[in-house]
């Protein structure tokens, strides 16, 4: 009886891609769609581009915290220890002239570093993630302003010799773009997906962060696995600190708090659950790109870039809405 | 209908109908309470019995049939309709506020109030003439965390008669509450009974549905299978009707076990906090270790240090003769030892995962290629599982949750056949399973011993320890009080040493 009336969410493709991921992905069309017809610019290649500049870290941070959220944790240390990263491992390049090949490796392994203590603190150590995360969220952005002696720091450009590793995310050949960044970005984002779903380490982080106590008295090294997630998280804001500077040039110390809030709504916005135990990568990237298509489409329509938090915000609820009346359906 | 008259009919359940989605849960259900008896709603898990209470209580809408309540018809769309209309239940998994007061708790919702502010005292007076009413001794200010399970469902009694109400619901209330918390709730219910309230007691413990109910209304697949009077009729005779079929409950005459199988795991002076005092044994081959005492007596506390789920103080572990260190749950499974939970929903599963990822989680590894995990061998392992244990699951890809309590068991069962452990530590195996898929759970144990496997199983049900065990150990208050071959084993000696104080 039931099914008749809801027959939509019972339809095989809708239940293979999940009813939230399903209404982002069709968001995500709408959008875009909606952009480009109120201004046809909206449909030029240059602009795709743009949208995809704005993807790159927040789309590296969000897949790395889909893993933590996942779990049944969260980190919200991603935000600055991306600052922190970039600073410092910038700084490293332009005033100790750090070859750029370490200082790239240096970058992600600060986000690493934070990310493994993150792990200690919450599994070894037994405090809540919201804490420890906060905690390590202040830590990073002290440290990036104090090794920087709150300067700002700026990358070498794209036309000096140090500036090859701008390549990883752009490269302008004669005027053309080409945005190898999301070729990167796709290719991490398939990676975490298969770490995620189809390895040992992505299966505990999804058992543990359904029921934590179950997992461990299987056998399981629970700690292990969730300072894993924790690690991933990390690792990968070290890598969205790489895209930043690559894309955005100049890093600034005390900034990045709040970028670790747009990459959790990108997740939620996904359909990843946020008492753990589900989570989806295509989802994450998504809602990703939802946020950075208003971003950059905003403006086309007259709009300020502050109307972007507005309407983020609307599709952030409005899509876990949906998520809730199905769930309430299904009863 | 059948039966002799106790009182007048206060809630006619007619023809009640429910289908979900794949499932048709009621099939017409008849149920009938009077005033002054108590009503024992009695079925397997699944049978219905919850969705049938669920109906009444506004909880779910019914498809079709009526209910009849102080002789008009009527229908409760959500919990507090029926509430207000004098319809109070009282559920298995207590709905408290821990850190609130007692008279916090119930009076949830309906503060006494003096002008803006909640009169507190109040609340307490009220609080406290009500447990008056029912004869208990609870302080109305006690924060409720500080109450012993049993005490916390006296409270929700009590919260569902601070109410005008004529008809109380018990489902499974005795589930976590030991025998002389028991007794007193027996002691309330015949109190309500003689203030002539419409009582429906849901329980799967067959003694207690002799001891303290006048009628019993079986259930069985969504189904209406008829009442009994409980004064007249025998345990074989509702088990009958709820399985279609007798099961015979006799003890195991002697031990299984060959007088030189060999040891395969020796525990000596076992110590982790109060209730694991210096305790010491050892299982054999091919045995059923029972692990017998009253609630407390630190049973399960013994499983947890042994299998390195709780930190341990001292003791030696001797696999196979070699001495093992456990200091984690992965160190006993690596030493072959698997626990089975008596709480499988929170120690057992991972209830969103599906049959096949709860079946591999102890043994992933076996399905690991390289760094993928090789999904079609897994289920087909899982499948391999549902088979021999003849799990009922539609298919290997359904989440646990669904699965019925025996079915679960069978589940974890798998997870640990998978890891192939060869000491199984079975708490309390038959826990919230119904009788027809006990007797498979029993089987299934005795199978396992049979193939040389070895097992302690820990249970309060005597019936189960006398019929199932080689050999019994009985502690009390965390020590061993006793060790008895089956063969001299009964109720009394058990008794005996389980109330062994030191």
């Amino acid at each position: 009886m039931e099914n008749k009336k809801n027959g939509f969410q019972n339809h095989p493709i809708v239940k293979a891609i999940g009813t939230q991921k399903l209404i982002a992905l069709l968001a995500l069309i709408v959008l875009y769609v909606a952009f480009g017809l109120i201004n046809p610019a909206f449909r030029s290649y240059a602009t795709l581009v743009n949208i995809f500049d704005a993807s790159y870290y927040i789309g590296l941070m969000a897949i790395g915290v889909t893993f933590a959220i996942t779990s049944d944790g969260i980190d919200l240390s991603i935000g600055t220890v991306l600052m922190c990263s970039s600073l410092v491992s910038g700084y490293l390049i332009t005033k100790f002239n750090l070859p750029v090949i370490l200082g790239l490796l240096v970058c992600i392994l600060i986000g690493a570093i934070f990310g493994l203590l993150n792990g200690v603190l919450v599994s070894y150590m037994g405090l809540p993630p919201f804490i420890a995360t906060l905690g390590s969220m202040m830590l990073s952005k002290g440290i990036g302003s104090v090794i920087t002696k709150a300067q700002s720091v700026t990358w070498p450009q794209a036309s000096s010799e140090q500036g090859w590793f701008r390549s990883i995310f752009k490269i302008n050949q004669n005027g053309v773009l080409i945005p190898t960044g999301f070729i990167l970005l796709i290719a991490v984002a398939i990676l975490a997906a298969i770490l995620l779903n189809k390895t040992k380490p992505g299966r505990y982080i999804l058992a543990l962060g359904s029921n934590s106590e179950a997992t461990r008295l299987s056998g399981v090294n629970v700690a292990k696995w969730r300072t894993l997630a924790y690690v991933i998280s990390g690792t990968l804001a070290g890598l969205a600190g790489l895209a930043y500077a690559s894309i955005y040039s100049t890093v600034l110390p005390g900034g990045g708090g709040g970028f670790e809030l747009d990459a959790i709504a990108g997740v939620v916005i996904g359909g990843t659950s946020m008492s753990g135990g589900y989570g989806t990568i295509s989802g994450t990237l998504i809602g990703v790109f939802i946020m950075s298509v208003l971003k950059t489409g905003l403006p086309f329509i007259g709009l300020q870039t502050h109307y972007q938090q507005i309407a983020t915000g609307i599709v952030l609820v409005f899509a876990v809405y949906m998520d809730v009346l199905n769930r309430k359906k299904k009863h | 209908m059948e039966g002799e008259n106790v009182g007048e009919v206060i809630l006619k359940m007619k023809e009640i109908d429910k289908s979900f989605p794949g499932v048709h849960a009621l099939k017409k259900v008849n149920l009938e309470v009077r005033k002054g008896e108590v009503l024992a709603l009695m079925g397997e898990n699944g049978a219905g019995k919850s969705t049938l209470m669920k109906v009444l209580t506004g909880i779910y809408s019914k498809d079709s049939g009526e209910v009849i309540y102080e002789g008009s018809s009527v229908e409760f769309s959500s919990p507090r309709e029926a509430q207000d209309a004098g319809i109070a239940i009282v559920h298995q998994e207590l709905n408290m506020m821990h850190q609130l007061t007692v008279a916090q708790n119930i009076f949830i919702g309906r503060e006494f109030m003096k002008g803006r502010f909640i009169d507190d005292k109040k609340m307490n007076e009220e609080a406290k003439k009500l447990f008056e009413r029912l004869n208990i001794d609870i302080n109305p200010a006690e924060t409720m965390n500080n109450l012993t399970v049993g005490r916390q469902q006296m409270c929700e009694i009590a919260k569902a008669i601070s109410r005008e109400v004529k008809v109380i619901i018990f489902d499974e209330p005795t589930a976590a509450l030991t025998e002389s918390e028991i007794e007193e709730l027996f002691k309330i219910i015949r109190e309500l009974r003689e203030k002539n309230l419409g009582i429906v007691y849901i329980s799967h413990r067959m003694d207690e549905i002799k001891m303290i109910t006048d009628r019993v209304t079986v259930m069985r697949d969504g189904e209406y299978v008829g009442t009994l009077i409980t004064k007249e009729c025998t345990k074989d005779d509702i088990i009958n009707m709820m399985v279609g079929r007798t099961i015979y409950e006799d003890p195991k005459e002697k031990s299984n076990v060959a007088e030189d199988a060999p040891v395969v795991l020796k525990v000596e002076h076992l110590n982790a906090g109060k209730l694991v005092r210096d305790v010491s044994f050892e299982l054999r081959k091919g045995e059923i270790l029972g692990f017998s005492g009253l609630m407390g007596a630190g049973r399960t506390e013994t499983a947890r240090a042994l299998f390195g789920a709780d930190k341990k103080e001292s003791g030696t572990i001797y696999v196979n003769g070699q001495q093992v260190e456990i200091h984690t749950p992965q160190d006993a499974v690596k030493a072959g030892i698997g626990y089975l939970s008596e709480d499988r929903k929170r120690f057992g599963l991972v209830l969103d995962k599906t049959v096949a990822e709860n079946t591999s989680m102890a043994a992933l590894d076996l399905f690991t290629n390289g760094l993928l995990i090789d999904r079609k061998q897994e289920e087909e392992i899982a499948q391999e599982y549902v088979s021999k244990l003849k799990t009922k699951t539609p298919n290997v890809t359904t989440q646990v949750v669904t699965l019925s309590g025996g079915n679960q068991q069978k589940v974890v069962i798998a997870k640990w056949l998978t890891r192939n452990c060869d000491i199984l530590i079975f708490d309390e195996p038959t826990r919230g399973i119904d009788v027809g898929a006990k007797s498979e759970i029993y089987h299934l144990m005795n199978e396992l011993v049979e193939q040389g496997k070895s097992i302690i199983m820990i249970s309060s049900e005597m019936t189960e320890i006398l019929r199932m065990s080689d050999r019994i150990i009985v502690m009390c208050e965390g020590r061993k009080t006793g060790e008895i071959a089956i063969d001299k084993a009964s109720q009394e000696v058990i008794m005996h040493a389980a109330t062994l104080r030191n």
